[in-house]
């Protein structure tokens, strides 16, 4: 466990030398959040009652989603592994004594962490502040926290469990950006990032839950909103973790077929 | 122990013609070549022996390091190293190799050396105490000191160089492949690499393969050389046997004022500009004596030098002789 501990630390501190970017992205991430909420309010102005969630709640979901952007969009991946593929320096991390995968999955799950750690803070400090009804919201209580806290982190390990079979079958294609733009699209709509779930249309809503998209922004946020609960949060809960099983089995089994015909190129 | 016995790799390249209509071709309809990379590849090396590997670009030296660093799995054939089949039980196996490919870095570029270091302690799972004395030594050996605290982007290549070899040591491996190690060094750098690997194979016993394109390399490292040309082992045997085998060829140079060289058996004229002219001299058709006498009577000579064949010279005969 010690070399993956030491891995996520040396990924993660070189996560957060990135000062400026974060910067930027906590600039973007306000100008974001108050613009849809701007204009959710001028939608709820129109007819309150229309809406599947509260003002608050909404508002809450909304600066969440900007906190955390960072573990769930989908068109952040780690650069260094399609360098190490499409250069070969993937060479190297075979010679080592640690499986490839569990190696890339360490480094997504700490970049991601370290990107996430600059930004959240002051985004959540100025969200708590804010006059009504823009403010964000404590949960209801500290077990919801808890139970919020467990899903985030496993939606971020579905997060970079799909990203993974990006990054295999970049073992195929060696260009990965058509299946990057298709993965960006279907999880900016399915996760909840351009609207919420639950203002879906019914049918459509239903299938957006069954994806493994809805386990990655979508559930913990909502757990922390209160807009699911009770027995629909255990088997939304239970799903997430369905996928999150699936995928990691199938990436790494798709991993140690495709290694055992890799080429690698140049020398 | 390292036993190689008939292996074979096979790649498939995609080839089509120059040209807009050659390319919507192969839109539809992909060519494919099979390349032979490896082709009945067997060879043994005993602990402790130090190998160059030698051969020209493409002739399937790095292919043989993957498949003997569990990277590559051949087509066919076995490979045994300490008992192992690489790419069989690939955790088992690289914890007792270390690898450097002179081409990539194994350092992570934008962390200071030391913590790649010890980020790779972690990995191989070295006790503290033996990674102390381990870094110890090679900060000595490489002179690291100065370099452990900069981040690996803003090394030189000779610096860079140097602590590769220090990571691919950390865990005290009992194999060392080193895959052209030397490539765009400085003489200097060069000398220090070369010396230390020759350090590290005497007192740890470390067996070591490189491959290298410079003889000096190779003179400097290597009892044995492996020679491979499109995919096969061509030659194998000790270097200074087969500089004996083709010590019959001198090289001959001269300066001379003016005159013409006429051909002779046994003489070949390698080069001839500005008064310089660089022969080698065939000593089974011809003494040097009997040299030396026909190019006095062709031309005027100022200077005459006479010397045996250098390791470089032989490799290019040796090409030569294989056809590679």
């Amino acid at each position: 466990m010690k070399k993956y501990w030491s891995f996520f630390r040396m990924r993660f501190l070189g996560g957060l030398q990135y000062r400026a970017a974060a910067w930027a992205g906590i600039a973007t991430q306000f100008a974001w959040g108050f613009m849809s909420l701007l204009m959710y309010r001028a939608f709820y102005d129109a007819d309150p009652a229309a809406f599947p969630m509260e003002f608050p709640q909404l508002a809450t979901y909304i600066w969440l989603q900007q906190s955390f952007l960072a573990l769930f969009n989908m068109w952040r991946y780690d650069d260094n592994v399609f360098e190490s593929i499409t250069t070969g320096g993937v060479a190297y991390e075979l010679a080592r004594p640690i499986p490839l995968y569990a190696m890339w999955f360490t480094s997504g799950i700490a970049s991601r962490a370290a990107s996430a750690a600059l930004r959240c803070v002051p985004v959540l400090a100025v969200a708590f502040f804010l006059p009504e009804p823009f403010r964000m919201h404590l949960p209801s209580n500290v077990g919801v926290f808890l139970i919020f806290a467990a899903s985030l982190i496993a939606g971020t390990c579905l997060t970079v469990a799909l990203q993974m079979l990006v990054y295999v079958s970049t073992f195929y294609t060696l260009s990965s950006m058509g299946v990057r733009i298709v993965m960006m699209v279907l999880s900016d709509f399915l996760m909840g990032q351009l609207i919420p779930l639950p203002f879906f249309p019914e049918s459509l809503r239903r299938f957006a839950e069954l994806t493994p998209f809805a386990g990655m922004q979508n559930l913990p946020l909502q757990i922390y909103c209160g807009t699911v609960s009770g027995s629909a949060m255990t088997q939304a809960l239970a799903l997430q973790m369905f996928w999150l099983g699936t995928l990691v089995a199938c990436g790494a089994l798709w991993m140690r077929r495709s290694l055992r015909r890799v080429i690698v190129q140049g020398g | 122990m390292i036993e190689l016995s008939h292996i074979n790799k096979t790649f498939r390249v995609a080839r089509r013609n120059a040209g807009l209509s050659a390319a919507f071709r192969a839109l539809l309809h992909k060519e494919y070549t099979q390349v032979q990379a490896l082709q009945d590849v067997s060879f043994k090396i005993a602990d402790g022996e130090m190998v160059g590997y030698i051969g020209p670009n493409g002739a399937g030296k790095s292919s043989t390091i993957k498949v003997m660093s569990g990277i590559l799995t051949p087509d066919s054939g076995t490979c045994l190293i300490n008992g192992r089949t690489p790419w069989k039980e690939r955790k088992a196996h690289v914890r007792e190799i270390g690898v450097v490919f002179g081409q990539r870095s194994q350092l992570w570029w934008d962390v200071p050396v030391i913590d790649s270091f010890e980020l790779l302690r972690d990995i191989y799972g070295v006790e503290d105490a033996a990674y102390r004395q381990n870094l110890e030594e090679m900060t000595e050996l490489l002179n690291l000191s100065e370099l452990l605290r900069t981040p690996a982007r803003q090394l030189s290549l000779g610096q860079r160089m140097r602590c590769e070899l220090a990571a691919s040591l950390l865990h005290a491996p009992k194999i060392l492949f080193l895959d052209e190690p030397t490539i765009g060094l400085d003489a200097v750098s060069k000398v220090a690499v070369r010396d230390f690997i020759r350090r590290i194979n005497a007192e740890r016993g470390t067996t070591v393969l490189l491959t290298t394109h410079d003889m000096q390399d190779i003179e400097a490292l290597a009892g044995r050389i492996l020679l491979i040309g499109h995919g096969r082992i061509l030659l194998d045997g000790a270097l200074s046997e087969l500089q004996k085998r083709h010590s019959r060829v001198k090289r001959i140079a001269v300066e001379y004022a003016s005159g013409r060289f006429m051909p002779y058996p046994g003489l070949t004229l390698q080069s001839d500009e500005a008064g310089h002219a660089i022969f080698t001299a065939d000593t089974s058709l011809l003494s040097v004596s009997e040299a030396i006498a026909h190019l006095a009577r062709e031309a005027e000579i100022l200077d005459l030098s006479v010397s045996g064949a250098t390791a470089e010279e032989l490799v290019l005969s040796l090409y030569e002789e294989f056809h590679i």
